[in-house]
């Protein structure tokens, strides 16, 4: 009966006074963290894996992923690799950019500086000024690889320091509502463009180029090895579709996240004068993993993956503002004695 | 110039070697007493120590600051900096008795701060009994009308106070100019102590050191205590003007410590004249706010109606005593610099005592004696704009040019008013690891002064020390540093 949620029921203590700006950069600080880890995961795998159809680097690729097109060729005039790495490391005109994001990554930090551990502030300080001190001469200097690979440890070292040592109050939850509702954004977004990057209607599947493209798909999204055990022999496009969405034992997995986003939320309603603001966000994940449970992926490839990524990102654009409107609304409501008051 | 060197230690040894102290006081090497047992235990390990170790030492403790942040941030056109506040790892020392003394002079001055603030907010018996000119105080421009008859919760208006100090040649503690607005370095007091605890251990060990460690619940204490009479359980908040502010680190510090949220203007609202902050269960009372934004960006209602980093209603909210804010506004009429120059009759006028800190002797432009006295002794005076702070805007007769004085006695001749001036004091100096080796270096020390129920002194204070050679000015914008303050137990 006192059981509040599922394996996050120890975060209790302190949980009415989160001032509502500190939810809000708790929330983007996890969703910047794992913004940086998964561009600069995707940066490094296009390097070595990605080619399109003339043998290139698919470097145009990325850009499609984040729908930068206008952004990207109001500032560049082609998606040449030396201009797609400015626009994505060190470009501070692009907002998509490690370098925006890690300025992004800063502000937030120093805003709930007061909140986290020290350890949490000293190791986001020293990983935002290296990024923020970045030059494409460095990229070139020490090769993309070695830069992604330190991006990627710098995140992951992140977010184990903030695993080992933040307090497990409602700032932890706003965290984790972020990280979630970004590691679902990205998947989604990730399989949406490369399946249509990789399988036109009109091409054969199971060529070879085909394989090593969809391992590259895996590749951006840390799944490849995890995959293998599970597939060893397999690879079609349902398989690693499926994997990426239903898996529940995948990290990344939209399956895994909308999990972790609904016992989230559960534990944020676990308070008394929370359990109202929490109750339409409960429902919307509800409503977004039955519709995944309810479909094998090829149910979902035949009626139209591209429209179910869209509608599941969507959903999820949905979720973010609706958590917006609860917890840091633009109006205040009225304190509660002064309801009492207009009432009588 | 033999006398003063008596009680120096016999043999200057190790890094003290080439260590000379011309004529100013040296807590450490040229006091005017034979030092305590305590004091020549620390002179003679930090005379063993290697040159090239101790530089080691400092360049870790460097380091250390930037990865922790310890940092203000200063603006250029497009960047922001974050510096480093320069630590020097020689600990600048006081003995038992010599804090004794300075902190029952911190304590009266700011009792007597307190008095004059309900005073001249009140009733204005020391401006009718003649002891302060009338005009003085009424036309301030740090006279904040809106406090005109308003009762502040144990009558405190100063919860904390900041006063400078210098010591002279013969070693005496004189008050350079009390803070009684929003004094900062606090955080650097007990950061400094970390530092030095874990950099030096060897060092500091076995000695019977005063902790630093109660401040911020010693804070909170004292913000409970003021809270609006009714309150049980206070929810004291620090206001802060944001991440941009370049004293952020040390909100950030005093609210962790204190274990309160650090709201910015944005967070709190206000309705039906009392004040809340926005959580994310909704708007949650709020009842003492620890400010440290001036008083005229507080309420753009009230005051500056530019200001984006106010609260709007929170000056009426306050009048009306449902809120306590610390300090309360209009303070700055006690830490003016020409009002400096009363204090020593506001302490006798109010409580009967002598002071027991020395003022230095201050003459006041704005009078004609003053200014005469001032205009012949140009080149033996240091003279200072009244309002400026962070050592801006003065002039140090001895040290100008001709041309500079020139320049100087146009500018005071405009608006004598703004000035006061003061005989240059040979300041003190501790021993500082410089380029060359250690050196004497000059000192302040700005101990804090809490008050809620009664008035708390931190033991030690900021020492802040001149770091460029023969320099005076000990302000981090120009130059100064700071040490760690040691006050020994016994």
């Amino acid at each position: 009966m006192t059981q509040i949620a599922f394996g996050l029921s120890s975060v209790l203590p302190g949980l009415n006074h989160l001032l509502s700006r500190y939810a809000e950069s708790m929330m983007w600080l996890a969703r910047y963290m794992e913004r940086i880890e998964n561009l600069a995961r995707l940066l490094e795998v296009t390097e070595a894996f990605v080619r399109g159809p003339d043998g290139h680097t698919g470097w145009d690729s990325i850009i499609q992923l984040n729908s930068d097109e206008d952004r990207f060729f109001s500032l560049h005039d082609s998606a040449t690799e030396e201009d797609v790495l400015v626009f994505y490391v060190t470009e501070r005109a692009n907002p998509n950019s490690i370098k925006a994001m890690a300025h992004s990554v800063r502000e937030n930090a120093r805003a709930v500086r007061p909140l986290i551990s020290t350890e949490m502030w000293m190791q986001l300080n020293i990983f935002t000024r290296w990024v923020l001190d970045l030059e494409f001469s460095d990229i070139r200097l020490n090769s993309l690889s070695s830069i992604c690979n330190r991006l990627k440890q710098e995140c992951q070292t992140h977010f184990g320091v903030t695993e080992g040592t933040l307090y497990r109050d409602q700032a932890w939850l706003f965290y984790l509502l972020g990280k979630h509702l970004e590691r679902s954004d990205q998947i989604t977004r990730l399989i949406d463009i490369r399946y249509h990057t990789l399988l036109p209607q009109d091409e054969k599947i199971g060529s070879d180029i085909d394989i090593t493209q969809w391992a590259s798909v895996l590749r951006s999204a840390a799944a490849y090895h995890a995959f293998r055990r599970l597939q060893p022999v397999t690879t079609t496009p349902a398989n690693v579709v499926g994997f990426l969405l239903k898996n529940e034992g995948f990290p990344r997995s939209l399956a895994t996240n909308l999990s972790q986003l609904d016992s989230t939320l559960a534990a944020l309603a676990g308070h008394r004068s929370l359990r109202k603001r929490c109750s339409s966000l409960q429902e919307r994940v509800a409503d977004l993993r039955v519709t995944l449970l309810d479909q094998t992926a090829d149910d979902i490839i035949i009626r139209g993956l591209h429209e179910y990524m869209t509608w599941v990102q969507s959903q999820l654009s949905l979720l973010q503002a609706e958590v917006a409107d609860a917890f840091w609304p633009a109006m205040p409501e009225k304190p509660y004695a002064l309801e009492m008051q207009s009432q009588s | 110039m033999t006398d003063s060197l008596t009680h120096a230690p016999a043999q200057k040894a190790g890094i003290f070697a080439d260590y000379s102290v011309p004529d100013f006081f040296c807590e450490l090497l040229n006091r005017k007493d034979a030092p305590p047992p305590d004091l020549t235990r620390i002179y003679n390990r930090l005379a063993k120590f290697d040159l090239a170790e101790l530089r080691h030492r400092a360049a870790a403790v460097e380091a250390q600051l930037y990865r922790l942040g310890i940092t203000f941030t200063v603006y250029s056109d497009k960047e922001a900096i974050d510096r480093i506040l320069p630590f020097d790892v020689i600990p600048r020392v006081l003995t038992a008795q010599e804090w004794d003394h300075v902190e029952r002079g911190v304590q009266q001055r700011v009792k007597a701060i307190n008095l004059f603030l309900h005073d001249i907010y009140h009733d204005q018996a020391i401006l009718r009994d003649g002891i302060i000119p009338a005009d003085l105080v009424l036309k301030n421009p740090n006279y904040c009308s809106a406090m005109v008859e308003i009762d502040v919760p144990g009558g405190v208006y100063v919860h904390i106070n900041g006063t400078d100090l210098i010591r002279d040649q013969e070693g005496r503690f004189l008050v350079l100019e009390d803070n009684a607005r929003t004094p900062s370095g606090v955080s650097y007091v007990i950061e400094n102590r970390h530092m030095m605890l874990r950099l030096m251990p060897d060092l500091a060990s076995g000695l019977p050191l005063r902790s630093v460690e109660e401040y911020g619940l010693r804070l909170h204490q004292s913000l409970c205590d003021v809270a609006p009479e009714g309150v049980s359980d206070p929810q004291v908040v620090l206001l802060s003007p944001g991440i941009y502010n370049s004293a952020y680190f040390e909100h950030v510090f005093l609210a962790r410590e204190m274990g309160v949220p650090l709201v910015e203007g944005k967070d709190l609202v206000v309705e039906n004249h009392r004040v809340y902050m926005r959580t994310v269960v909704g708007l949650r009372p709020v009842h003492s706010i620890y400010r440290r934004l001036n008083d005229e960006f507080l309420d753009p209602l009230a005051f500056n109606p530019e200001s984006l980093l106010g609260v709007p209603g929170l000056v009426e909210a306050y009048r009306r005593g449902n809120v306590t804010i610390a300090n309360a506004l209009g303070t700055g009429v006690a830490d003016d610099k020409a009002v400096y120059a009363y204090m020593p009759r506001i302490i006798r006028y109010y409580l009967n005592e002598d002071p027991i800190l020395d003022s230095v002797q201050t003459h006041i432009c704005a009078e004609p004696e003053g200014l005469a006295y001032t205009l012949a002794n140009m080149n033996k005076l240091v003279i200072k704009p009244v309002g400026e702070s962070g050592g801006y805007g003065l002039l140090i007769g001895p040290q100008a040019s001709a041309a500079e004085l020139e320049d100087f006695r146009n500018r005071l001749l405009e608006n004598p008013t703004n000035y006061i001036s003061q005989p240059v004091i040979n300041l003190s100096v501790s021993p500082t690891l410089c380029e060359d080796g250690v050196e004497a270096r000059h000192v302040d020390l700005r101990p804090f002064a809490l008050t809620g129920r009664s008035t708390w002194v931190l033991p030690g204070g900021l020492s802040r020390v001149a770091l460029r050679k023969g320099s005076l000015v000990v302000n981090s914008s120009q130059g100064g540093g700071s040490k760690d303050t040691w006050v020994l137990a016994s």
